[in-house]
């Protein structure tokens, strides 16, 4: 742990809310230890915000520890500092140098409106998943947990879809603005386990559907998705959702029946 | 009204109750369901499971989160593992071994019957999960498989990679949305929860904050379920998230609901230490690391030597040295109290020494680094990631932080707090963990209580009860708004000099060192006296910038920490009152003359149950006997 400590200048784009007009405002933040998360980093700078009776920097964070997908920013054009498998919260102080200028600014997509500086509202996301980003389990109908069997390596890939936190960074990279890699591991983590295969068919219709109406794009395979993930997580799955997508295509057909009975 | 204090456990065997008190509960019928409405706050695992279930029962569900999504609740944020009593192992687990434990682990400060229901329920959960597409990790033959956390012989606990508490709320999550899509779930993001709204003594909705407009709302139901966590953040620096607050419990307990020993915090040996007074929050490093890393200190005080260069016989490994029988896996409030000693002597070490090695050396040595790679690669890339050390290289500093708070407001057997109506889950309860909850068991006891004890304690109370309908226009929520507008104005009135961190620091400040690892009388007087100054000083001088009318971040934070700083006193008052040590609550006049916890039985097997009685009356401390009729209270030894 060092003792040196920095001075870093940073441009914080400032927007009061969705719809006025932003800017970057230049701020500079002294005595900054090494040690200090990117984030303490802001804390330290608010501090001095809010002796000066100005309105704080909004910005989103919550567990801190790179789990919770709250914390987003572009950090010098690059998705949670660009920094491999480390959200933003992750960052440390010591990959800078004094004097350094950061550039720090929302995520930007258009399924993706800004509410205040640099939070954003991902609730689209959430859209995605209630299209069909479940498993139709409801409390009380499970069978004994060892009565499915999975395979270990399609349990551990299953597990590499699933460590997606949804925070945003693969749309707020993606020249396109697509979902893809965020709705393809859920798809691919539940096409994956035999409990999901079920309504496999239905779902992915039914989330790439939604995906589309929300505003986010399609992908054409520039994979700065994959670059930027936060958790690793590989296109092999926006593949595997693809040709879940395609089998459904040809392939899915619900006749429309009434429920009623005697 | 008089404080009712009736646990309502079943008469009858004790693995009888439950099966007993689900054919006892009255029932609601289907179609009247769906004339009921639910207001659920907080989608941790206990509210994420309660709201998703209860709308696939059929209840009209209104749920309320803090962040800007449900899959962000702090539940998340938990590694290791879950609890389930399955005996997959073939190891000489069961429901009655997994009660045992935690009543042991707990120290003797649990209900018995709440938690053999626990462990009863503990199979459920891992099948429901199972089912929801929860990739738990699992054997080459497919099979589930099990590892060991502290304070048990047998491995129950379930989990996927480091991340557990995040596949499990992403299993409850996607039940959630999959009621949001189906319209039995209103779904409010980014909201607070202000105030409590009663009615004719019951609960009856609540005032929230939208905390993008800043508007006030008011929203009503036939019942209210608490599921908000945890007060850790009271000593401002824990490995609790950083919205993570007390507030929603608080308000309820100045409405009427008691508050049970609030000062059975848990500290966690094994942390990333504090380095600098401008930390937000502490990481913890898994339990599992224990397995393998040696924990020690030097022998010599002030040893400012690279550890490195420190010999081998000039080093004290002294849990392996006090508690040889479970050397370096000695449960968690002994352990974090260990190594408050060693500073306490002036053997910490590191820049602030208040630090301790875990050292893999050996580890490595034995079993070479590739295979301690494979266990604990992604934990230590999160340690580099932090501090800048390698700890394949140097050893790990850790250090004891907050983490879970066993207390909480009190509730009967149906999970019901003193207010008819307000339903208390998880964390937020003090229910079944007694004095010390074991590892692994956070999870199984907030699912628990959202998938399978609320659902049906829930439809007794609603058949069993005339509820009136009621809108939000009645004067009792009206008058709840406006003590939120007044308390709102008053906040931003203030226009003080010093910053809302700035009190929540020295409030985190005087906890920790008075109402911590180690208590007494004199420094819980002190801290008493403490707490009321600063609390007279931060209605004198705070400072929060903006207005109400927009996205104050400031003003949100302001409102949580006047809140921690009136529940700060009476988690000092409880730990002044509780003349024992037992589990996470240490007091130094009781100890046995090895330094161990000393418990009186005689004088303190009860809950400290608080009820409020005013802002300028003390509160009163009222107790629920606890009755141990399957167990034998018997003295912790781990040595």
């Amino acid at each position: 742990m060092s003792e040196k400590t920095m001075t870093i200048n940073l441009k914080i784009w400032r927007q009061s809310n969705p719809t006025a007009e932003g800017k970057l405002v230049d701020y500079r933040v002294e005595n900054v230890s090494p040690d200090m998360s990117f984030l303490e980093m802001i804390d330290v700078l608010n501090e001095q915000l809010v002796h000066k009776g100005e309105d704080v920097i909004a910005f989103d964070h919550d567990c801190r520890e790179g789990i919770c997908g709250m914390c987003s920013m572009m950090i010098d054009g690059k998705a949670h500092g660009g920094y491999k498998n480390t959200t933003t919260c992750q960052v440390h102080m010591r990959l800078y140098k004094d004097g350094d200028t950061i550039v720090i600014e929302p995520f930007r997509a258009q399924a993706f409106p800004i509410i205040k500086d640099l939070t954003v509202n991902r609730g689209a996301l959430d859209k995605v998943i209630m299209a069909g980003g479940y498993i139709t389990a409801s409390t009380g109908n499970a069978q004994d947990a060892n009565a499915i069997l999975i395979p270990k390596p399609i349990a551990d890939e299953a597990m590499d879809a699933a460590a997606c936190i949804g925070c945003g960074a693969c749309v707020a990279s993606c020249p396109n603005g697509s979902a893809m890699l965020f709705m393809g591991a859920k798809v691919s983590q539940l096409a994956l386990l035999p409990q999901g295969k079920v309504e496999s068919a239905k779902r992915s219709l039914n989330m790439v559907h939604t995906h589309d109406q929300l505003g986010f794009g399609n992908c054409t395979n520039h994979a700065e998705c994959e670059a930027t993930c936060p958790k690793g997580i590989s296109i092999e799955h926006i593949a595997r959702m693809n040709r879940e997508y395609l089998k459904a295509a040809f392939t899915y057909y619900e006749k429309d029946r009434s429920e009623g009975g005697a | 009204m008089p404080i009712n204090l009736e646990s309502k456990i079943p008469a009858g065997d004790l693995k009888d109750k439950w099966s007993k008190h689900k054919f006892d509960s009255k029932l609601v019928n289907p179609a009247n369901k769906r004339k009921y409405t639910v207001i659920v706050v907080g989608t941790g695992l206990a509210g994420g499971s309660a709201a998703a279930t209860l709308a696939e029962l059929g209840y009209n569900v209104l749920s309320f989160c803090i962040q800007d999504t449900p899959r962000r609740a702090h539940s998340i944020a938990a590694q290791g593992g879950i609890n389930g009593a399955k005996n997959y192992p073939n190891d000489g687990d069961s429901v009655k071994r997994l009660f045992y434990d935690t009543i042991k682990g707990g120290d003797y400060r649990s209900r018995e019957a709440n938690v053999y229901r626990l462990a009863e329920v503990s199979t459920n959960i891992i099948d429901q999960m199972v089912a929801q597409g929860v990739p738990f990790a699992r054997e080459y033959g497919g099979y589930l498989d099990n590892r060991s956390f502290g304070g048990s012989q047998v491995s129950r606990t379930f989990y996927a990679r480091g991340q557990t508490g995040q596949q499990l709320l992403l299993g409850a999550y996607s039940g959630m949305m999959k009621m949001v899509s189906k319209g039995k779930i209103k779904m409010f993001n980014r909201r607070e929860m202000m105030d409590l709204v009663t009615i004719n003594g019951k609960a009856r909705g609540i005032i929230v904050r939208n905390l993008i407009t800043g508007e006030l709302e008011r929203y009503a139901a036939d019942a209210v379920l608490l599921c908000t966590g945890g007060y850790g953040n009271v000593y401002f620096l824990s490995t609790n998230a950083m919205t993570s607050n007390a507030s929603a419990a608080w308000r309820c307990y100045k409405r009427g609901a008691a508050f049970a020993n609030p000062c059975f915090t848990q500290i966690h040996p094994t942390c990333i230490p504090v380095h600098g007074d401008y930390q937000s929050k502490l990481t913890l490093m898994s339990e599992s690391l224990r397995n393998d890393g040696r924990v020690w200190v030097p022998k010599a005080v002030g040893d400012k030597r690279k550890p490195e260069q420190i010999p081998e016989e000039e080093r004290d490994y002294y849990l392996e040295r006090i508690y040889p029988s479970y050397g370096n896996l000695a449960p968690r409030d002994v352990s974090s109290r260990q190594a408050k000693y060693r500073y306490d002597e002036g053997k910490g070490v590191g820049p602030t020494g208040q630090a301790v090695y875990l050292d893999f050396r050996d580890a490595i040595a034995r079993d070479s680094l590739a295979t301690i790679a494979g266990r604990y690669g992604n934990l230590f890339e999160m340690y580099q990631r932090i501090t800048g050390d390698d700890p394949y290289k140097t050893p790990m500093m850790i250090y004891p932080a907050v983490h879970y708070t066993m207390g909480g407001l009190w509730v009967d057997y149906n999970l019901q707090s003193t207010i008819p109506g307000l339903h208390v889950l998880g964390e937020a309860n003090f229910s079944d963990h007694g004095a010390n909850r074991l590892g692994a068991s956070a999870l199984m006891q907030g699912l628990a209580d959202g998938y399978f004890v609320v659902p049906n304690t829930l439809s007794h109370y609603l058949a069993s009860n005339v509820l009136e309908k009621v809108t939000t226009d009645d004067s009792a929520f009206k008058d709840a708004e406006q003590a939120v507008v007044l308390q709102t104005s008053r906040l931003l009135n203030t226009k003080g000099k010093r910053s809302v961190d700035e009190f929540h620091k020295a409030l985190g400040h005087i906890m920790w060192e008075k109402v911590g690892m180690a208590r007494n009388e004199k420094g819980l007087k002190e801290a008493i006296e403490s707490i009321r100054k600063l609390r007279e000083e931060f209605w004198q001088d705070v400072k929060v910038p903006g207005d109400t009318g927009n996205f104050n971040l400031e003003l949100h934070k302001a409102a949580r920490v006047a809140d921690f700083l009136e529940l700060g006193e009476l988690m000092a008052l409880d730990a002044l009152e509780r003349k024992e040590s037992c589990g996470g609550h240490f007091r130094e006049e009781y100890q046995t003359p090895d330094g161990e916890a000393l418990r009186d039985d005689d004088h303190f097997a009860h809950a400290a149950v608080w009820e409020y009685t005013g802002t300028n009356s003390s509160p009163i401390r009222h107790k629920e006997e606890l009755v141990f009729e399957n167990l034998k209270l018997a003295t912790r030894s781990y040595k």
